[in-house]
């Protein structure tokens, strides 16, 4: 058994230890709003906050992250700048296919976390982990800004 | 206003859930409710069904039936509006859902008689359909309300989903009127609006999946979970042809969560309880293939084989004038050849497919792109009539052509498992990313070589073009209408029918039959290599020639004003001909222009490029000009220009599937790295107003992307790049 804390819920999980964080979210807790691209941490696709901190939950086994706080696209919202975050991406429409949307939110909230105010090189620097073959990127960036605009 | 009778091609059907019509179908009708069928799930009772495409419920709800697939390209959302424009619906009131399958409700009407999504066609053939749909859901409407008031149905205006009276002050929305709408006669005569009065269409609405795509609740296939469902991942043989000689399941069934190992056409499935398990068993198969009549030739070989066949002549696919003349007296002769790799579809979600065996028949979950085609598929396989296999269209994440398989290769080698198991337990069939990267169906590796004859007054008089690639169409549901005379239509497309007026022009074509590697459409097919080869060539002919690109272009256009159109506009909105910013010392800027027609849309690209020192290339901005009829969603036809430069720069930049001795090389994203958001340049779109019907916007911005930046990488460095991806080392200064 392996106790993790997701969304702010304890969780008991009857899992391998080398299980991915990713698969025991998707398959175990049925939360699968993170998405796997890559399985390899090249796309961003299963970006989740571990104890705030954007992580390849791919890459991580969820033996790593017992007893962390894990934070999803589902409960994103929760937070002021997730919601601002969301709100902007509604805003400027950014989605296409809408595959890798939820590990580049979780990627646009961890920089405003720390960044009130990113320039276009900070945004490609800290966005460029998150791939998006549709390549919504133009608005990613609009909306990055946005959501800084609507943060002050 | 347009007045349109179509009282031939009428069905009444009477149904339990109210009145439904099939309307504009062909002449067999459709049942009112069957498998599969849509709104099970809808909210508040339903009694209005006016036709296949739109349900109104007593909750004012307004539930548009989209027949194709929401892959990114904004389909539900510009399907919704074209409908609820005519039926005067509140936009926000109205909700999408995927179309179960069924081609006699829901064929593509640019195929005949399957259903399907491909080729930029999605609003093109429902333009007129779901107006009709729209405005015979209106009328009803009316009908009902000039009967419950008493009221000349004349004197009745709709708007925003109520239906008003002026005079009696009288109202009452969609939900109030649905049951006695159902009781109204079908209107044989359809008023379609003057589209001055558009309040939908060409205005700003936004997407409908944008909420569900950032809270992490659209439905994907990846995500669906049934009970009892067991996840299947599979071994595929290392090199095409080869099959399985035999292997040991021990070290997969050690593994905890696996529960069944089975051999397959394919390979080998392991399924087990969840993903992770059924990886880990995967991995820890022991697989002994046949190679014997597997493929083992690398890329380089297949490309000296192509430039051998590129010497002699092939099936002629376009021919005017007197072309060996017209070279005959040039005074000047450009010649230039080209190579492009083999391409990977590579959409965000790998694929994957989940199928369940049932009494009566089977029922799928997928993005699902070709539900006909994998509805004959499955029911062979299965012993069962295509009516009998259920197919729930989830969203996809991307496809970009792959998920519209030409042979249901994954849809079949997902039944195939659940055969192997006597239909025992529902089965998700999952690809990791290595799978969905080396099991083929790419963009084919083609050689192009072209020549054009400049005559002594300076005249461009002579064109010949030679393309050399595996053919796509071979084996689809389409060769019979798209392979004409032993040419494949799409291979040459963009290509036999290049605007430009050269008096004398041949274009043939060698399309080779013993490379067994499979092929498929790749976000817009033949153009992903014509647009780049004609216009990077007619670029170097232009300079050859001493003149300006546009201007070249120009005077060649004459009898094409959309091709015209679109590159006036993007050649004003980008400055052409204005003096571009000097870059930092060491860094060479450049500007460039294509301009290519796919799908029946025009697009104008203009790229600002800047190289530096070491050869790398970094595209600063691209101005885009669309012409694609009646920008019925304009935003999402900027959406969707935007996403296709970025599209299309991952292949110039990076894209190459390369096999050697017949393996793949590439498996992830280390090796086939699509473009990152640090490379994505600023990107400018423009729309030429046009009352023109709608034609697609899908595919259509990615063909001139290429070209545009690989001749403004041209006016930087002086150097032609031939040979895709790029290769910075060809440009270190
Ligand atoms: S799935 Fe984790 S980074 Fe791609
Ligand atoms: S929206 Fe499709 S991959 Fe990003």
């Amino acid at each position: 058994m392996i106790e993790l804390n997701v969304n702010g819920t304890p969780q008991q999980l009857d899992v391998a230890s080398d299980t991915p964080l990713l698969w025991a979210l998707r398959d175990t807790l049925h939360l699968t709003g993170t998405k796997y691209g890559c399985g390899q941490a090249l796309c961003g696709a299963c970006t989740v906050h571990v104890d705030g901190s954007p992580m390849r939950s791919c890459s991580v086994p969820v033996s790593a992250v017992a007893g962390r706080k894990i934070t999803t696209i589902e409960a994103v919202d929760k937070n002021r700048i997730g919601k601002v975050v969301q709100d902007a991406w509604r805003k400027l429409d950014v989605v296409q296919c809408g595959y890798c949307q939820s590990g580049q939110i979780m990627s646009a909230v961890a920089l405003l976390s720390q960044n009130r105010k990113p320039s276009d090189e900070e945004i490609d620097g800290a966005m460029s982990g998150n791939l998006c073959r549709c390549a919504t990127y133009v608005r990613i960036r609009a909306a990055i800004h946005e959501a800084a605009r609507a943060l002050v | 206003m347009s007045t349109i009778e179509n009282l031939s091609r009428r069905r009444f059907l009477q149904g339990s859930a109210g009145l439904t019509l099939g309307f504009w179908l062909p002449a067999v009708a459709a049942p009112a409710a069957g498998p599969g069928k849509a709104g099970e799930d809808a909210v508040g009772p339903i009694p209005f069904e006016p036709n296949a495409f739109l349900r109104i419920g007593t909750d004012n709800s307004v539930t548009v039936i989209s027949k194709h697939l929401e892959m990114g390209q904004g389909t539900y959302t510009g399907l919704a509006t074209i409908l609820a424009e005519e039926l005067d619906a509140d936009w926000k009131m109205l909700r999408v859902e995927g179309a179960p399958a069924d081609a006699r409700r829901y064929n593509n009407l640019f195929w005949g008689p399957a259903q399907g999504t491909g080729g930029s066609t999605a609003i093109a053939n429902s333009w007129e359909q779901l107006r009709r749909a729209g405005a015979a859901g209106r009328a009803m409407l009316v009908g009902a309300a000039a009967k419950r008031w008493s009221v000349p149905a004349a004197e009745i205006a709709v708007r925003d989903g109520v239906v008003s009276h002026a005079k009696s002050k009288r109202r009452a929305t969609f939900g109030e009127l649905a049951e006695l709408a159902a009781k109204q006669p079908v209107p044989t005569v359809l008023k379609l609006k003057d589209p001055k009065d558009f309040r939908l269409i060409g205005k700003q609405v936004k997407r409908k999946d944008s909420v569900d795509k950032t809270s992490g609740q659209a439905r994907f296939t990846q995500d669906v979970q049934l009970p009892g469902m067991l996840v299947a991942v599979v071994a595929h043989p290392p090199r095409f042809g080869a099959t399985v000689k035999s292997f040991d399941a021990s070290p997969a069934r050690a593994v905890k969560g696996v529960v069944d190992v089975v051999q397959i056409p394919q390979g080998v499935a392991v399924l087990a309880t969840d993903t992770w398990s059924a990886k880990k068993g995967r991995d820890a198969l022991a697989v002994n293939w046949d190679e014997r009549a597997a493929f083992k030739l690398g890329s380089e070989e297949i490309l000296a084989r192509y430039r051998e066949l590129a010497k002699k002549p092939g099936l002629v696919a376009h021919q005017s004038g007197d072309t060996e003349q017209a070279f005959g007296k040039a005074t000047k002769v450009v010649r230039a050849s080209y190579d492009f790799p083999y391409l990977a579809h590579a959409a965000m979600e790998p694929l994957n497919c989940v199928i369940r065996l049932g009494d009566g028949g089977c029922e799928v979950w997928n993005g699902e792109q070709m539900q006909t085609g994998d509805q004959y598929a499955l029911a062979g396989l299965f012993g069962l009539k295509p009516e009998q296999v259920t197919i729930h269209m989830l969203y996809a994440g991307g496809s970009f052509g792959r998920r519209a398989s030409k042979d249901s290769d994954y849809v079949l080698e997902a039944a195939h498992i659940v055969k192997a198991i006597d239909g025992r337990a529902p089965v998700k069939l999952v690809w990791m990313r290595e799978d969905d990267m080396r099991a083929g169906y790419y963009r084919p590796l083609f050689h192009h070589a072209l020549e054009a004859a400049v005559d002594g007054n300076g005249r461009l008089t002579g064109w010949r073009h030679r393309l050399v690639g595996q053919s796509i169409i071979a084996g689809s549901p389409f060769a019979a209408g798209m392979i004409k005379d032993g040419i494949d239509l799409v291979s040459v497309e963009g290509a036999a029918n290049l605007p430009y007026a050269i008096p004398n022009m041949t274009v043939d074509l060698h399309t080779p039959q013993d490379i067994p590697v499979p092929v498929l459409w790749w976000r817009s097919v033949g153009s992903s290599h014509t647009a780049y080869s004609t216009e990077t060539f007619i670029d170097q002919v232009a300079t050859a020639m001493g003149k300006d690109p546009v201007a070249l272009r120009l005077e060649l256009l004459t009898k094409h004003p959309r091709h015209a159109g679109v590159l006036k506009l993007a050649a004003e909105k980008a400055g052409w001909g204005t003096p571009l910013k000097s870059g930092k010392p060491g860094e060479r800027r450049g500007r460039g222009v294509a301009v290519h027609e796919s799908f029946n849309s025009y697009v104008a690209e203009v790229a600002e490029v800047t190289v530096a020192r070491d050869g790398s290339v970094k595209v600063d901005r691209m101005v885009c000009a669309v012409d694609c009829g009646i920008a019925v969603n304009p935003d999402n036809v900027r959406a969707q220009v935007e996403g296709a430069v970025g599209f299309a720069l991952s292949a110039a930049l990076h894209g190459e599937i390369t096999l050697k001795e017949g393996r793949v090389e590439q498996g992830n994203f280390d090796g086939y790295p699509p473009l990152r958001i640090s490379e994505m340049p600023q990107v400018e779109v423009h729309i030429v107003p046009s009352v023109a019907p709608p034609t697609g916007i899908g595919e259509p911005g990615v063909p001139p992307a290429a070209p545009a930046v690989a001749n403004a990488i041209a006016a930087a460095t002086g150097k032609r790049l031939t040979r895709l991806p790029f290769n910075p080392a060809e440009l270190v200064a």
